[in-house]
């Protein structure tokens, strides 16, 4: 018999029962709440006179319209009357449940999706979800995550489980070394490009191969984080040492002999070797440039070096069509080049970019230089109060504000644009985010998908530049 | 939850690939606490030519002529026909929510995106997958014909076209008998609650630490 994949592994280990249809009713170890997806579930169980299964396996923070300026006045100093109450409703169903909740104003509050591993409420083994597709991003432990819709954000508050049906094994690997000034998200973009936004549907995508190894859990996490843009809502690496260090100490992880118990049976969370993937797509390290989205899906990506696409090369009608409505929307002309593209706002965090360590390549390029004269607003958005707090201890903010960028407060910010922060019309935007789909960061805005290092040259030179040559300057 | 049985009604066609839910509903309308009232805004970016507010008044707002389901001949379409990789992008159920508000009962492409397609059924929608020929055939039908208007058999599990032709599609047994009869799933899952506590109890031994509670 085959060996598993640590899909296989983790499935195995929640399954509660399994329907003769395929349909299986899988075990949720952790849920994570925010304000968007959580208010219809919460009354969808008052109406129908439910009680939360087990009501510590929740976590909950507000993150998508927070304002993201000064807000010491609290949730009643939003300017945006029914952002205000959304996140009132989320206040008020955790207080009324009992539900631990990092309020706006706590200093661990942040994106979800960087809450979680930071408190280690998600861990190796476990399986987590949340009404966000994002959720995808905590596959970077080894733990089975993926986003949900409010109706199993409900039914996992009442049941502790989800209905589900086994998803497709798929591995992405990654071998070699990457080149200086690529990073995570440059992998990940890349990867998106060659098996494009539905090449993963339908299956749990396994992140292998010695460049995913040599990854930080930060870039790990990237990388899962964009799996739901491939299509796979489920992403994953398998556990290291690196994944198991990172938990110690994490106020939610195990502590001290119960750490050690956990951190044996977590070596086991990789796929065998013998296992059998129901498809495999192999990329070389080497071959990967900075990317940058030209389009309004993230697999219109090329490398910093390359041109915007010509659609009367394109191939197939549909694939023509699509190209030139992007072209259209974006502004661009076809065979442009990308280094030609100029900005108007540069946006650096998002659940995909906003760890301590995107926050340090930024500032490392940012360094000593001035944003160009002719940018409308360059933003930082720490990930969470944590994050913001280790960049300042680090001086990065000094760094950020004395090169022209603002430094903010924690959310989801210009990456959807529920909070103030947005693109105007026709403003184009290098963000460390994740969708460049048309209105996304404001009605009318283009967005270009690029890393944090990448993101922070363009904030320099007022267009996009190679991230490489400033490294060398 | 809604039922869905069969259904007849006027389709209409969305001809683009790769819609994302940002384009089905975008972020400003997911500010609502409440699960109704999306219609409106339904394509709001494609389907009016400014910038839509929460809570605004949609009748006096300029139309774009150009889409789809501005044009007469589509008013009270209830089956959306779509291109590939439809309902891409985030799990908000707003989605679905505004599907179904606007009037849409059933959603045909030839793929779809895993969880907009999983939150269909949790709302009395049906996401049809068909083959990208019989899709294509579909478009070209619905174009060709005013008040071309389809036939959708859940129990038969067929989409059927007014000249009488049959397309049969995949279904899940559960998904399709929790539809057929409006079954709350909750109310399902919770007939097990036996079996999702002898779970816990089990797997409290092999990995105490998942029990341990988060706590303030």
């Amino acid at each position: 018999m085959a060996g598993k994949t640590l899909y296989d592994k983790l499935w195995d280990a929640h399954l509660v029962r399994q329907n003769e249809d395929g349909s299986a009713l899988i075990y949720i170890d952790r849920q994570i709440l925010h304000e968007v997806t959580s208010p219809q579930a919460f009354e969808g169980l008052r109406l129908a006179g439910r009680k939360p299964w087990r009501i510590d396996a929740n976590l909950a923070t507000p993150d998508h319209n927070v304002p993201t300026t000064e807000r010491s006045g609290g949730v009643d100093q939003i300017v945006d009357p029914v952002s205000r109450i959304q996140v009132k409703t989320l206040d008020a169903n955790c207080d009324d449940f009992g539900i631990v909740e990092f309020k706006m104003n706590d200093s661990r509050q942040g994106i979800v999706h960087v809450v979680g591993p930071e408190q280690g409420m998600t861990l190796p083994g476990s399986t987590v979800v949340c009404g966000d597709s994002h959720t995808s991003t905590h596959g970077a432990f080894g733990a089975l995550a993926h986003g949900i819709g409010t109706s199993e954000v409900e039914h996992v508050l009442a049941t502790q489980c989800l209905i589900a049906k086994k998803m497709k094994n798929m591995l992405v690997r990654v071998d070699g070394e990457l080149g200086a000034g690529v990073t995570a998200k440059d992998v990940v973009l890349h990867i998106i490009g060659v098996i494009g936004t539905a090449g993963g549907t339908g299956c749990a995508i396994e992140f292998g191969g010695s460049a995913i190894r040599s990854l930080s859990v930060e870039g790990r996490m990237t990388i899962c984080n964009m799996a739901i843009e491939a299509g796979a809502r489920v992403g994953l690496v398998a556990v290291d040492d690196k994944t198991i260090d990172y938990f110690r100490g994490r106020p939610f992880a195990p502590q001290g002999d119960s750490f050690e118990q956990a951190a044996a049976a977590w070596k086991d969370l990789v796929s065998d070797e013998d296992a059998v993937f129901d498809r495999v797509v192999e990329i070389r390290a080497e071959e990967i440039k900075p990317q940058v989205t030209w389009g309004t899906s993230p697999e219109m990506v090329v490398a910093v070096d390359g041109t915007v696409p010509n659609p009367e090369r394109a191939g197939d009608q549909v694939k023509a069509d699509g190209i030139r409505r992007a072209l259209k929307y974006m502004g661009l002309e076809a065979d442009q080049k990308i280094t030609d593209i100029r900005l108007d706002r540069v946006f650096i965090g998002s659940c995909t970019n906003s760890r301590i360590e995107d926050l340090r390549a930024a500032a490392e390029v940012v360094k000593g230089r001035k944003v160009a004269a002719t940018l409308k607003q360059a933003l930082v958005v720490p990930g969470s109060g944590l994050v913001k707090a280790q960049a300042e201890a680090e001086g990065l903010d000094e760094i950020f504000i004395e090169a022209g960028l603002e430094w903010r407060e924690p959310g989801c910010s210009m990456c959807l644009a529920m909070n103030p922060d947005k693109l105007g019309p026709g403003e184009h935007c290098a963000s460390t985010s994740n969708r460049n789909f048309e209105g996304r960061q404001g009605f009318g805005g283009r967005t270009h998908l690029v890393s944090p290092a990448m993101a922070a040259a363009a904030a320099i030179a007022g267009h996009f530049v190679d991230v490489r040559e400033m490294m060398n300057q | 939850m809604k039922k869905f049985t069969q259904y007849t009604g006027i389709a209409a066609p969305l001809d683009r690939a790769n819609v994302d839910t940002d384009m089905i509903i975008p972020k400003q309308f997911l500010k609502s606490i409440k699960r109704a009232g999306f219609g409106p805004n339904l394509f709001d970016e494609l389907r009016y030519l400014d910038e839509g507010q929460p809570d605004q008044d949609c009748a006096g707002r300029p139309l774009n002529p150009d889409f789809v389901l501005n044009q007469p001949r589509y008013a009270g379409a209830g089956v959306l026909l779509a291109r590939e990789n439809f309902g891409c992008g985030s799990s908000r159920e707003h989605a679905p929510w505004a599907l179904d508000d606007y009037g849409f009962r059933a959603v045909i492409a030839p793929s779809f995106a895993d969880i907009f397609y999983n939150n269909c059924f949790k709302n009395g929608l049906l996401p049809i997958i068909l083959s990208e020929a019989q899709v294509d055939q579909l478009f070209k039908e619905v174009e060709a014909n005013e008040g071309y208007q389809l036939t959708v058999d859940l129990e038969r599990q067929v989409v059927v076209t007014p000249s009488g032709e049959e397309f049969a599609f995949e279904v899940d047994a559960f998904r399709k008998h929790c539809l057929l009869n409006g079954l709350d799933d909750i109310g399902l899952t919770l007939q097990h609650a036996d079996e999702i506590k002898a779970y816990e109890a089990r797997r409290r031994q092999e990995a105490p630490w998942l029990f341990d509670a988060i706590h303030n």
